[in-house]
């Protein structure tokens, strides 16, 4: 087979796995109104549909992999599908664990909105720059990448809990911060909608904008400009021409059009948001608390403190040990505090403090809960934020 | 030293809060881990006396204390940890970019992130990593640490160690999984034991009270990642001695032959080619990304090398005589090794200017006949040049890297030979007036236009030039032994869990009680294998949900 049969192939794959995953999350939810711990048939189908989805796109990861001669693990778009698949994985051998079914249905839709939104970002096969051209980046990525997904199922465990614990009856600080929390998930569907939705219209504006040393870029805008580059002219006729200009404090490569997306998926992330409430009339997490209420609280306290042991050695050793030998094979300099790194460490501080908390100051129940909330926006942060905004020597942005 | 005396007859030290033979809470010590207030007891530690618990009077208890209190440690952790976030908002010093305006740390961060980057400058995040108080901070989690494993590991190891099968009733009763069973027959209780043996627990008995246990060295795990930590901090330390550690950068031009820096004069490296290549644009994998990076990406950056060391003369003072030792090709994520130093390929400039040749002419002669003509070697330009037939030229000043500074003067960016320039005096062979000259690529500038005489650029040659890394790294070592230390710490503290279970005789039945560190889960399943088929009732977990 050719190389681009291959990845065409790797490409289907994808959307397979998918596919299985969102039918996995449907036999997931008729598992709702079960009494027992173990629950039946559609549990049983669930659980198989997510195996059958995952070696699905785990056939994707080998197959990109024959046909681009790399392991598909060097762009954004590579980076965080391998993420999602690494949640998947999480869930599988949590869910062998503890055979508990509700888990599935919020760890998958993660792993679905999280490899949606990867899917946003170029999906070309890209060659290798010199820097990336070692074993340790595949060592170290798929690490690294295991233990956030391992790391996310304690999210997942904490997120359930805090459904189920948190009194809906009144507005206090933990429900305000619980709607915070589904709604920052809602926005990454924002993204997803508001990318879909111009991507199929087609929409291209095309800008120019000065960058330091007097020269001048293009940059193409997919979604309607609001917020234009700083100092930017539009060139392309009959679009909208932007609201304001991007505030010239916003530096890095095409801020402004990254921006502009932000602000994009702050509209439909809200849109949505406000949508669901008007159709509930009452806070989301009061609306699904009911689909939890079978779910035994110290069960999900405990899977959230296991993943966290299951997780933190393996992100050690990803994240810190094999992310300090490759810098040294390439750089030869083993730590050099560039944002990637340090986000690993701070990720790392914060699962040791989490660890510590729980053994020394019994920290259980809806605090840990918090904590893991918490560790995963950091996760996400180091994913995303670090990668757009702060970038260093990492080259995946 | 107070002792407290246990109704058991075991003798305890102050400070204990569960009797270390028999586990019955001692009275008046239930408040040091929160007993009094709870049904369930805290089996942190067993109960064992911890000198930071026992001991506050003097200046060394207090401090003592102090630092072995986890939530000091967490405290030092969470600062540490927000003080790093706060270091990656904006580059730090050596990523400034090369492209900014300014790279003086003054004015770089108030230039381009206003107010925000003057505070962020002003407080040293620029540097944070190596500020004093930033290590100050690393330096106090790592005496916390140290004290905070000697603080319990002492009293655990010994707890642990003297573990007596025969426990009181409250002891039991006070467990997190507990159950009471009336009636229990010999073969039950057997085929209890029997069940808990095939899933590998070690029992003692004593007098019909049985202790089953498995997974005891993983509670130390906590203390071995903690050496771990303990020698990369140590080596963290290390390593900012120069014995241990040496970073040196050097640029080499093709063909040249230079001393490695910090390496005493004892290795030299001749710099054979450079070689830069890209991905082929027509790879049908890549092309599309290609396109979109406009056509190029790198795929190799390499200079082939050859290494020399320096032999002792046999005359002091004399050149030393250099024998290779390596030929290498160094790539990225290739260095080339040897004899405890790596070189790394870690950056390059094109096309500098190895030397120039120029001609003069009549400024009216329409076919340029060369009148004679010169060859300026840039990496060490001469100040005259005499010429064939009579004329001589002065170079007054030469910018071996020219632009028009922000007075409009010309300057050189840098000493290297990206775009020189010349300002030159022509003294003719006739012993006339000097003419002015200024010639740069792509120049030829005539200030008076005047000159009788034009100087021209007939030919140029270019070479690459690598710039190379070359470290020495002797505390590698030690990080690496505390890494894989650390790992097996976590491991084993992790990934195996301390389970006991016991058995009381009460009557004609037996209580049965489990405690676990970590993974209720699991002991529950343990407990639920052995028990089956039996009339032993299931464990009840008695945790208090108490959010
Ligand atoms: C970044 C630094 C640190 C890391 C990565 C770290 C790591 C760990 C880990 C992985 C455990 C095992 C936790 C578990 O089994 O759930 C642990 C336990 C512990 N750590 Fe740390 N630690 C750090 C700093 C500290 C500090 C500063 C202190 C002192 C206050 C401390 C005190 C303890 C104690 C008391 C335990 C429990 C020991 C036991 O179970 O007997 N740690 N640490």
């Amino acid at each position: 087979m050719s190389s681009n049969n291959l990845i065409e192939l790797s490409g289907t794959l994808l959307y397979t796995a998918f596919f299985l995953y969102l039918i996995a999350t449907v036999f997931f939810s008729f598992t709702i109104g079960n009494k027992r711990k173990s629950d039946g048939k559609a549990g049983k189908i669930g659980i198989t549909l997510t195996i059958i989805g995952f070696l699905s796109q785990f056939a994707y990861f080998i197959t990109r992999w024959m046909g681009s001669g790399h392991a598909p693990v060097s762009n954004l778009f590579e980076f965080m599908t391998f993420f999602g698949m690494a949640i998947v994985l999480g869930f599988i051998i949590i869910y062998f664990i503890y055979k508990l079914s509700v888990l599935g249905l919020f760890a998958l839709p993660v792993a679905l909105i999280i490899i949606a939104y990867a899917s946003m970002f170029p999906t070309e096969v890209s060659p290798l720059i010199p820097s990336l051209q070692s074993h340790w980046l595949y060592i170290h990525v798929t690490t690294v990448s295991l233990a956030q997904g391992i790391l996310t199922i304690s999210f997942v465990a904490g997120l359930i809990y805090l459904i189920r614990q948190v009194d809906q009856t009144k507005t206090t600080k933990q429900t305000t911060w619980l709607e915070i929390t589904i709604y920052s998930l809602i926005l990454f569907v924002g993204f997803i909608l508001a990318s879909t939705l111009f991507n199929v219209m087609n929409y291209n504006a095309t800008f120019e904008y000065p960058t330091t040393g007097n020269t001048t870029v293009e940059t193409e805008y997919h979604m309607p400009a609001i917020a234009g580059p700083t100092d930017g002219t539009l060139l392309t006729d009959g679009v909208m021409e932007p609201w304001f200009e991007t505030p010239g404090w916003m530096h890095g490569a095409d801020a402004g059009r990254k921006f502009n997306t932000l602000i994009w998926s702050f509209i439909f992330g809200t849109g949505l948001y406000l949508l669901l409430r008007l159709v509930f009339r009452k806070r989301i997490g009061a609306a699904i608390q009911p689909l939890v209420k079978n779910a035994k609280p110290d069960l999900l306290d405990e899977i959230g403190y296991r993943a966290v042991a299951i997780g933190f050695p393996v992100f050690t050793l990803g994240g810190l040990i094999f992310a300090a030998i490759w810098a040294e094979e390439a750089w030869g300099r083993f730590w050099g505090w560039d944002p990637k790194e340090v986000w690993a460490l701070i990720t790392w501080f914060f699962y040791a403090a989490y660890l510590h908390l729980r053994l020394s100051r019994g920290w259980h129940g809806e605090k840990s809960a918090w904590l893991a909330v918490v560790g995963f926006a950091i996760i996400m942060f180091n994913l995303i934020v670090v990668n757009l905004v702060l970038a260093g020597l990492h080259s995946y942005a | 030293m107070k002792r407290i005396k246990c109704e058991c007859g075991h003798v305890n030290p102050e400070g204990t809060v569960l009797c270390e033979a028999c586990g019955k809470p001692i009275e008046e010590n239930q408040h040091i881990d929160g007993n009094d207030k709870k049904k369930l007891l805290n089996m942190r530690y067993d109960g064992t006396a911890r000198r930071s618990q026992t001991y506050n009077k003097s200046i060394v208890d207090k401090i003592w204390s102090f630092f072995s209190s986890v939530k000091v440690g967490v405290w030092l952790i969470v600062l540490a940890l927000i003080a790093s976030a706060i270091g990656s908002i904006f580059p730090q010093e050596q990523y400034i970019p090369a492209d900014a305006a300014s790279r003086d740390p003054a004015i770089f961060y108030e230039e381009r992130y206003g107010i925000f980057g003057l505070i962020f400058y002003q407080l040293g995040f620029h540097n944070l990593y190596s500020s004093w108080w930033y290590m100050i901070l690393i330096a106090l989690i790592g005496v916390s640490l140290v004290i905070c494993s000697l603080d319990r590991f002492v009293p655990l190891f010994k707890a642990l160690r003297n573990q007596k099968a025969k426990r009181h009733e409250t002891f039991l009763n006070r467990q997190r999984l507990f159950s009471e069973t009336d009636e229990v027959t010999n073969e039950d209780l057997e085929s209890v034991k029997q069940g808990l043996k095939n899933q590998r627990y070690k029992l003692t008995e004593e007098d019909g009270h049985i202790l089953a246990e498995k997974g005891r060295f993983s509670r130390w795990g906590p203390y071995v990642n903690h050496i771990g930590l303990i020698i990369i901090l140590l080596a963290a330390l290390l390593r900012t001695t120069p014995l241990f550690y040496m970073d040196e950068y050097v640029w080499v031009r093709e063909g040249e032959q230079v001393v490695l820096p910090g390496t005493d004069q004892a290795y030299y490296i001749e710099n054979k080619d450079f070689i830069i290549e890209n991905h082929n644009p027509n790879d049908e994998r890549f092309e599309e990304a290609i396109a979109e990076e406009g056509g190029e990406v790198p795929s190799n950056y390499q200079t082939n090398v050859a290494i020399y060391q320096a032999q002792e003369p046999e005359v002091t003072g004399a050149e030393p005589e250099l024998q290779k030792i390596i030929d290498s090709n160094i790539r990225m994520n290739q260095p080339a090794k040897f004899d405890g130093y790596a070189v790394y390929q870690s950056g390059y400039q094109l096309n500098e200017f190895s030397s120039m040749s120029f001609k003069i002419h009549e400024t009216d002669d329409p076919d340029e006949d060369a009148l004679g003509s010169f060859t300026v070697d840039l990496t060490s330009p001469e100040s005259e040049y005499e010429l064939e037939n009579g004329f001589r030229v002065e170079v007054t000043n030469y910018y071996p890297d020219y632009y028009l500074d922000d007075n409009g003067e010309p300057a050189s960016e840098t000493n290297y030979p990206r775009n020189p320039a010349f300002v030159m005096m022509v003294h003719p062979p006739d012993g006339s007036e000097p003419e002015i000259s200024f010639l740069g690529i792509g120049k030829n500038i005539d200030a008076t236009g005047e000159n009788d005489y034009k100087v021209g650029i007939t030919n140029f040659e270019t070479h690459d030039v690598s710039g190379l890394s070359i470290r020495k790294d002797y505390s590698l070592p030690y990080f690496l032994v505390g890494a894989i230390i650390f790992m097996i710490g976590v491991i084993q503290g992790m990934y195996w869990q301390h389970r006991r279970v016991w058995i009381r005789p009460k009557d004609n039945g037996i209580l049965l009680a489990a405690h676990t560190n970590k993974n209720w889960h699991g002991v529950t399943k343990d407990i639920e294998k052995s028990i089956s088929g039996t009339n032993v009732n299931m464990v009840k977990d008695q945790q208090e949900l108490d959010e």
